[in-house]
């Protein structure tokens, strides 16, 4: 194409424009000297922060609009290292772009491709050391090497089997079975019928065997919403319906898909929707989902009453609680 | 001589002596580097990570990473006699009672929010101008590397407070984990030595996020900077520049001033930031329990895209021979992020594969003259951004007072219709930029100046551009397409197979140019003008 050949010219670099502080001893010195109070701010704003971490009572807050009540200490620590580090910068740029040469300097670069000789000359060497090693003719200790190698890397993974125990039954299990009872948390109460107001809804967990300490642990697994609305607004087949008390619904808390805390409770619609990725569960239809990435409805509790007429579960749940896993066999 | 110069050069001589370095210093002190401010992107990420080894190391003087159940009694009132582990109560203590110490949490912090935002953003740059092209492929990889590990890296520092929003965090994590088929149960439990939470986790993750990672990332980011010095930097394209030189300031005094005096800039306006932008008061979210949660629960800003893509996925699972299969977790959890790292990884390898060019690449791009790549990057930007938009869609709702359902499906669809949209105006806008720089060659600038002629008639006086102007906007080399039978280096077969054939359509969609203008085509039309 007549591109190459008619292409515009490079005209090179154009001529260099000396600064005023280049040609201009008046501006230079005047350069020197803002240089020189940009430093002296820096040690200002280092004196101010020692001063700060001494003379400020570090339990104070004072009230700065926008900010609001804000640890004094720490806003003039902070502002006062901010200053001693930033001055300093901001001298450096100035000095650089004032007073040393703004000169641009031509440094050619090179192909790093070596030349061809050189090329050569290194496969010819690698071949020749390999061949004196006897890499290639030497078939069973190339093989041998290659086992020993590859076995090696096993040992760490053995190593590391003891992070933690195997899962065996736990994902599948909680603390709920027939008969145990629904305490509030906080508080470990036990729950009648009556103190539940039809709109409200509790956090509630399994009564323990009298001397268990409660963890963490069963915590993420037992949660369990206690809901009561009125029960003609239940949309449930028979079984389902026979798993609530008088209006009174209890679902696993632990989300279906990634195990957030399923805690927003909308009463007006009957949704439960969990905040960490919008799944919404419709509380009058067993938990269905309704939106969201969940996959499943939550878990539903069965309740009744005991003698006593406290609320406890009339079964464990009926599926594993909390997000999927493979060995997971269930709808 | 006066004596500081004399013990300056005792000094230097005592170190040749032993290591005869003054021949590779001299060299190395002038060396060359272009100016440009774009070329600061990657510097504001070097001097984040100085500031998170300085702040980190100060944190862990106090910090205790273990979730052993202690009550709480220090200065902060409201959760005075509060159950908690002891990493939630000593970065309360960190927070409360050390002086500084809240200012050095937010100030490490903030430089990790800036430390990720400086990589995504010096990512960009490369990626638009072309730096990655040969002989910087490896660096590119590197790159990658360093903001993959940074993500998780961050994911880890945010989650070791132990507080209700980032145990929350961790939750999903697991979530994650265990959805992994075959295997996913079993590795959660070794992860969390047993049942979530487990004792064990913020201790191993602790071990993680100060040595096991910092020591991975200070091992990359050398051979990233050992690579640039040692290929020399590249630059922008301009008069005198040329793809066998490199034209700037030398390192010293110029460049050590500027880049030294940046790296206190990032530290002052980080220390600022840290002094009075309140960051991650975890007092306000409560010790963490599974059984709680707060609403409005938001990863920070580099994970908020996969939390996004997360929300917006349908609700899939497969339910077969007694497994289960979560692909509303997969999908976007592990299959879209693997899918884009992956591809962004081998983009160099694919530019190149197309492109049929082998050479040696040292000027940059100017991103309107490779209209796809610029169009293929800004698509992936809009993915990125739509999906993390629907990372924050319950704040948005509420911001805006619109419904997280409406935003949701916007996004489900967007997420598919946008990008394309999106590369298709980005092409077009680079083609048209490409226009009007023609123009403006070939015709001069508009300088706003009306002249009437003696027949009467108004025209607009036009200046021509200076000949440095005309270079810089000329100089790019505007390859032709590869053709499908010239892809095929083969001999044996003079029919192009099918990737053959895939190659020479991308090779030709990358090859729709505006032709630019030659000496040749000005002087013809000033002939016409005289």
């Amino acid at each position: 194409m007549s591109n190459s050949i008619s292409r515009f010219e490079d005209p090179g670099l154009p001529e260099h424009q000396h600064r005023k502080s280049d040609i201009d001893a008046i501006a230079a010195n005047r350069a020197e000297r803002q240089v020189a109070v940009l430093f002296l701010l820096s040690a200002i704003g280092t004196i101010g922060t020692i001063a700060s971490y001494i003379f400020i009572d570090s339990k104070k807050f004072i009230y700065l609009p926008i900010l609001g009540d804000t640890n004094a200490q720490q806003l003039a620590l902070g502002t006062g290292l901010a200053a001693s580090l930033f001055f300093i910068g901001i001298a450096a740029v100035h000095w650089a772009k004032t007073l040393m040469p703004d000169e641009e300097v031509i440094a050619e670069r090179h192909e790093f491709r070596s030349s061809d000789e050189d090329r050569a000359d290194f496969v010819t060497t690698v071949k020749e050391r390999a061949g004196a090693a006897g890499l290639g003719r030497r078939s069973l200790i190339k093989r041998s090497m290659g086992i020993a190698l590859g076995l090696i890397g096993l040992s760490p993974l053995v190593l590391l089997r003891d992070l933690g125990p195997l899962p065996k039954q736990q994902l599948f299990t909680t603390d709920w079975s027939a008969g145990v009872r629904l305490v509030t948390d906080p508080g470990d109460r036990p729950i009648k019928p009556s103190d539940l107001e039809v709109g409200a809804v509790a956090q509630v967990l399994p009564q323990l065997p009298a001397g268990t300490e409660r963890t963490l642990e069963n915590v993420g697994k037992d949660a369990v919403l206690l809901i009561r609305i009125r029960p003609e607004d239940f949309n449930l087949d028979a079984e389902r319906l026979s798993w609530t008390h008088d209006g009174i619904i209890a679902f696993s808390k632990i989300c279906s898909h990634m195990g957030c805390a399923v805690a927003l409770y909308e009463q007006q619609t009957k949704h439960l929707l969990c905040p960490c990725h919008q799944s919404t569960f419709d509380v009058t239809r067993a938990a269905k989902v309704i939106f969201g990435p969940a996959a499943r409805p939550l878990p539903q509790l069965a309740l009744t009453l005991d003698a006593d007429g406290y609320l406890v579960a009339k079964q464990g749940f009926t599926e594993p609680v909390g997000p999927s896993f493979w060995e997971r066999n269930s709808a | 001589m006066k004596q500081s110069e004399r013990i300056a050069g005792n000094v230097a001589s005592y170190i040749d002596d032993r290591t005869g370095a003054a021949g590779w210093a001299k060299k190395n002190l002038t060396k060359v580097f272009p100016d440009h401010w774009s070329f600061m992107l990657g510097e504001i990420a070097l001097y984040s990570f100085v500031i998170l080894l300085l702040s980190g190391t100060f944190l862990t003087f106090w910090f205790d990473p273990s979730q052993q159940e202690v009550v709480y009694n220090g200065a902060y009132a409201p959760l005075s006699h509060v159950s908690m582990s002891a990493s939630y109560a000593s970065t309360l203590h960190i927070s409360f009672d050390v002086r500084g110490g809240l200012l050095m949490r937010q100030i490490h912090h903030w430089a990790a929010l800036i430390f990720m935002a400086a990589i995504v953003v010096h990512l960009l740059r490369v990626f638009f101008t072309g730096a990655f092209r040969k002989p910087r492929e490896a660096n590119w990889l590197i790159g990658i590397g360093l903001l993959t590990l940074g993500i998780v890296e961050g994911f880890l520092g945010y989650s070791l407070p132990d507080d209700l929003l980032s145990g929350t965090g961790i939750r999903i994590a697991e979530a994650i984990i265990q959805a992994i088929p075959v295997v996913g149960s079993y590795l959660s439990f070794f992860a969390f030595g047993g049942a979530f939470p487990g004792h064990v986790f913020i201790p191993r993750i602790y071990i993680v996020h100060v040595l096991l990672l910092p020591g991975i990332f200070l091992a990359l980011i050398t051979v990233h900077l050992m690579l640039v010095w040692y290929q020399k930097h590249t630059q922008y394209p301009g008069p005198g520049r040329k793809e066998t030189n490199v034209v700037g300031y030398p390192l010293m005094p110029v460049y050590m001033a500027k880049a030294g005096g940046f790296f206190f800039i990032v530290f002052g306006v980080t220390a600022f930031l840290g002094a009075v932008a309140s960051i991650n008061p975890i007092w306000l979210y409560g010790p963490y329990t599974p059984g709680q949660i707060s609403a409005g629960s938001q990863p920070d800003w580099y994970m908020g895209w996969l939390d996004g893509l997360v929300r917006m996925a349908p609700p899939l699972e497969t339910h077969a021979f007694g497994h289960t299969i979560s692909w509303n977790i997969l999908i976007p959890g592990l299959i879209i992020p693997g899918i884009l790292f992956t591809g962004m990884a081998l983009y160099p390898f694919i530019e190149s594969w197309i492109s049929g060019d082998n050479r040696e690449h040292h000027l940059l791009d100017r991103p309107r003259n490779v209209p796809n790549r610029t169009a293929l990057g800004a698509m992936s930007l809009s993915f990125m951004i739509i999906s993390l938009a629907n990372g924050g869609n319950d704040i948005i709702a509420t911001h805006f007072h619109l419904t997280i359902n409406g935003i949701m499906w916007f996004t489900r669809f967007g997420l598919f219709i946008v990008p394309p949209i999106v590369f298709i105006i980005t092409k077009r806008i680079c083609l048209s930029l490409q226009r009007a720089d023609r123009e403006i060659v070939l015709h001069g600038r508009e300088t706003g100046r009306l002249v009437m002629t003696p027949e009467g008639e108004f025209i607009e006086v036009h200046e021509e551009l200076s000949a440095e102007k005309k270079w810089t906007l000329t100089q790019h080399e505007q390859r032709p397409a590869l053709t499908a039978t010239a892809v095929d280096s083969n001999g044996t077969s003079s029919r192009a197979g099918l990737k053959g054939k895939l190659r020479a359509r991308m090779s030709a969609a990358n090859a729709e140019q505006i032709p630019a203008p030659t000496s040749a085509e000005l002087q013809e039309l000033e002939g016409g003008h005289h």
